[in-house]
């Protein structure tokens, strides 16, 4: 049960970092975005491609992923996506889903459909038992390890910069307000701009971080975009530790659902979706006097 | 006090926001056929008002009677069936409809047909023949076919009253009403408002000193939440308190 | 007088191209009886269409999960008619029927929230019916589908052919007579309302409109109709898969309102051939990436600007200024 739970939260973390990057800009720029998917797809086959085409080691292909992904973010955001923040949410929808549908069928082209196999480097092959034969046996995936932690100090991290830095405070500003934001001086567009990068990249980093868990082959982006949308509906988008606790929450009821009740698979999930926001159609988890 | 029948009273009306505390407190009665107005400085508290009386807000404690009614839990929309009708300070109007359209829908609607969906919107005689009423005393009938979204602010105005009239309404709540609207217009409107039937009690914020002492019989002052105090438009002009208030915010006394 | 009730009234009096256009359509099986099928397929879409621009076009509700109910009516009257009767009419009023009651449930989970709440519910709801039929395989065939629908003759008479004219006639008839009725709703004072609603829903409010039965009835009622499209589905082509309930099918038909115009109940017909016609196209010369195609049309509707498809004389030229009305 210890296992189910450690992966759970190891499912979920990675959710996290996928889906944090939507949460943020949907509550920044009031923006649907359903494409938030092809950033990550990006960030998985860049790194597919760099490791066994080029012998780029993969710890290497992290940050390149990032990097790559937020790149293409910060570019799409300048030319594409800001004409498109005054627009209609209906118009959001088409116009992302389009740029989904886009990536899935580029990707297909340029690189088939089959799923690509990531190759672990072999320091994080392996399992861990620990309390083996026990109630509380815990068996620990290498991996998932090395996932939890990048995670958890991405996490760190970006909670540092959002509370302790200028930028933060930028950025807090412009999510509650931005046209008051911009009447104190704030560079809003250059606070949205980065702030689309930065989530992109991390995107980009799931991908290539999931990649091994999660799988990788063209239909990534509309597979995994309920996922990432069931997060930031139900985390809500005006704190980063509301997406945190949905994501892992929606981590742990996956996983537990699948072994506990295949028959149902992701009904479970759908299911206790529906629920909640049934329930607190804002989110779980809303800061009070935020913008909803 | 005279036995005029209270149609509309608060009662210890009371909102908190969190730590702020918007409304004290406030104990207000309109009295049937009333020309009340309702004046303070900005930020007093009195579009919070409104909100609280017309159900868009949910006060923390206190309660508000209509014609005797209970009505403190009761739905914005079942108020307004019931005869509480109010404008917005700002304009809040159907951008796809022309006014035509909309006055036909508010006329449908108040007499029990908005819910047919069987016949045209335009089949019904009464309906008709008061829309045609409406247009005419709010000068719409010129622009009757042009969407909203593309009328000029003073028309806009003219039909955000003209939907809250077409509403029948028994108590009517204006929330400044002539903020925009040419110097010229202003007098006629309030005139229109003040010229409704003696059964329709009026309570009006305005800004504007000389059309309110012109209009009304009746002033509340509400300062910081609370009423500072309440009386005829003599009562109030030679009040000291009030004096003190406006004299604090001069531009509020000179604004016309 | 007379002029104030003809402004009204004028926009529910059928046009003179109206009649034509039905003309046409139910010629064309006989005219074109080697692609009865295809009038078929557009004539079901087409109303699966009609019924998501009753609650988007209408009412303002942004649904990715539209399929629920299309779904929803195909299985209720594939099973009815292999359980209980093949009749068709009977088949089609209790897939209605079914699609009608899930549609009240489900409009209980749309009246609060933000749009995105909204799209998450309603999609959510879609993926749910999904896995449901997926995994209650005993009743619906899984992922293989319900096999095997065998129809009986329409109205007692018109027995379902090879060639699809039967199919054609019958979809087309569905589609007309709800038409008609979806057209009385919409000019009516409900569906006055219903406009009021979706423009500003606070003032609505404020004129004593309940906003939230009102949205609940205007969504059950497209459900019915959605069941109804769904129903056509399944009796004309024998069969019900799994596909009725995916996202496919809430983007696509999404899509094909859009292009035809949102908010005109025509929209979704002229939308469904477009779309029928693009896609035979399309895929006639490049099978595998009819979705690139169709994300790029779509990326670039939007940046251009979605009223503007309907207006050719605008496609060149500079864009029009912001707040002139589209």
């Amino acid at each position: 049960m210890l296992t189910l739970l450690f992966d759970g939260i190891a499912y979920g973390m990675l959710l996290f970092i996928l889906a944090v990057g939507l949460s943020v800009t949907m509550g920044l720029m009031n923006f649907i975005n359903l494409a938030h998917g092809a950033f990550a797809m990006l960030g998985g086959y860049l790194t597919v491609v760099l490791m066994q085409r080029y012998g780029v080691p993969f710890l290497l292909c992290l940050p390149i992923a990032f990097a790559g992904a937020g790149l293409l973010g910060a570019v799409l955001e300048r030319t594409l996506y800001r004409p498109m923040y005054k627009k209609p949410h209906l118009d959001q929808v088409l116009f992302s889903i389009g740029l989904a549908f886009m990536s899935v069928a580029a990707t297909d082209y340029f690189m088939g459909s089959q799923q690509q196999i990531m190759q672990l480097p072999d320091g994080l092959r392996g399992r861990t038992e620990l309390w083996t034969g026990g109630p509380f046996e815990l068996g620990m995936g290498h991996y998932r390890l090395f996932i939890i932690a990048v995670c958890a100090a991405l996490t760190v991290g970006l909670q540092y910069i959002l509370a302790k830095t200028r930028f933060g405070s930028r950025l807090r500003a412009s999510v509650d307000d931005a046209r008051v934001a911009a009447g104190l001086g704030i560079n809003v567009n250059l606070v949205f701009a980065a702030t689309f990068a930065v989530g992109s990249g991390l995107a980009g980093l799931g991908g290539a971080l999931g990649a091994e868990v999660l799988g990788l082959d063209p239909t990534f982006p509309l597979k995994f975009m309920v996922y990432f949308l069931i997060v930031v509906a139900v985390g809500g988008t005006s704190s980063i530790t509301g997406p945190l606790l949905a994501a892992l929450l929606l981590g742990v009821a996956d996983v537990a659902g699948k072994y506990y009740v295949p028959k149902l698979g992701a009904f479970i999930v759908y299911s206790l979706m529906l629920v909640i926001l049934l329930w607190r159609p804002q989110g779980l988890f809303v800061r009070k006097g935020g913008k909803s | 006090m005279s036995s005029v029948p209270i149609v509309l009273k608060t009662e210890g009306l009371v909102k908190k926001f969190g730590g702020i505390t918007a409304t004290q407190d406030v104990n207000l009665s309109i009295a049937q056929g009333a020309r009340h107005a309702l004046i303070g400085p900005n930020g007093a508290g009195k579009t919070t008002l409104i909100n609280l009386m017309t159900g868009v807000l949910e006060p923390t404690e206190g309660r508000i009677t209509l014609e005797g009614m209970d009505i403190t839990r009761m739905a914005p929309d079942q108020r307004v069936q019931r005869g509480l009708v109010r404008t917005f300070q700002i304009n809040q109007l159907f951008a796809s409809m022309t006014p035509l359209e909309t006055l036909a829908m508010v006329v449908s609607q108040q007499q029990g047909l908005g819910g047919r969906w069987w016949q045209p919107l335009g089949a019904n005689r009464k309906v008709v023949e008061r829309c045609e009423q409406l247009l005419s005393l709010f000068r719409l009938t010129e622009v009757m076919n042009q969407r909203t979204e593309v009328l000029a602010y003073g028309k806009r105005r003219l039909l955000e009253m003209a939907i809250a009239l077409a509403c029948e309404p028994r108590v009517l709540l204006l929330d400044e009403p002539v903020a925009g609207v040419p110097a010229g217009e202003r007098e006629e409107l309030l005139h229109t408002v003040a010229a409704l039937p003696a059964d329709v009690s009026v309570m009006l914020i305005e800004h504007d000193m000389d059309l309110v002492f012109d209009f009304a019989t009746r002033i509340t002052v509400l300062v910081n939440g609370a009423v500072l105090t309440e009386g005829t438009p003599q009562e109030i002009a030679n009040d000291p308190q009030v004096k003190s208030v406006y004299l604090g915010h001069s531009e509020e006394l000179t604004h016309g | 007088m007379k002029a104030v009730q003809d402004s009204l009234l004028a926009p529910s009096r059928f046009k003179v191209w109206e009649p034509l256009l039905w003309l046409l359509a139910f010629a064309a099986p006989w005219v074109f009886p080697g692609h009865a099928l295809i009038v078929n397929e557009i004539a079901i879409v087409a109303l699966f269409a009609l019924s998501l621009d009753l609650i988007l076009g209408y009412a303002g509700v942004v649904s990715l999960g539209h399929a629920a109910f299309f779904g929803f009516g195909a299985y209720t009257a594939a099973l009815f008619a292999k359980l209980v009767m093949p009749d068709p009419l009977a088949g089609l009023l209790v897939g209605m029927a079914g699609a009608t009651v899930l549609g009240a449930v489900c409009s209980l989970t749309i009246l609060r929230g933000s749009d995105l709440t909204r799209l998450m519910v309603t999609l959510g709801m879609a993926l749910i019916l999904l896995e449901l039929a997926n995994k209650l395989d005993w009743l619906t065939g899984g992922s293989d589908g319900l096999q095997g629908v065998v129809m009986g003759p329409v109205l007692g008479r018109f027995e379902f052919d090879l060639m699809g004219q039967t199919s054609a006639w019958y979809s087309l008839s569905v589609l007309l007579g709800l038409f008609v009725l979806a057209r009385r709703w919409v000019h009516s004072p409900l569906g006055a309302t219903l406009k009021a609603l979706r423009d500003n829903p606070l003032r609505a409010m404020a004129i004593g409109i309940n906003v939230q039965l009102r949205l609940a009835v205007v969504y059950t009622v497209a459900a019915g109709v959605a069941g109804a499209a769904g129903a056509l589905l399944a009796q004309t082509s024998g069969f019900a898969s799994l596909d009725v309930f995916a996202l496919d099918r809430s983007a696509d038909v999404m899509l094909m309102l859009v292009i035809g115009g949102v908010g005109w109940l025509y929209g979704g017909v002229l939308g469904a051939v477009v779309f029928k016609l693009l896609h035979d196209v399309i895929s006639g010369i490049t099978p595998q990436y009819w979705t690139f195609w169709i994300g790029l049309f779509l990326v670039v509707l939007v940046l251009v600007g979605r009223d503007r498809l309907r207006k050719p004389w605008s496609w060149f030229g500079k864009p029009k200024a912001h707040g002139e009305s589209a």
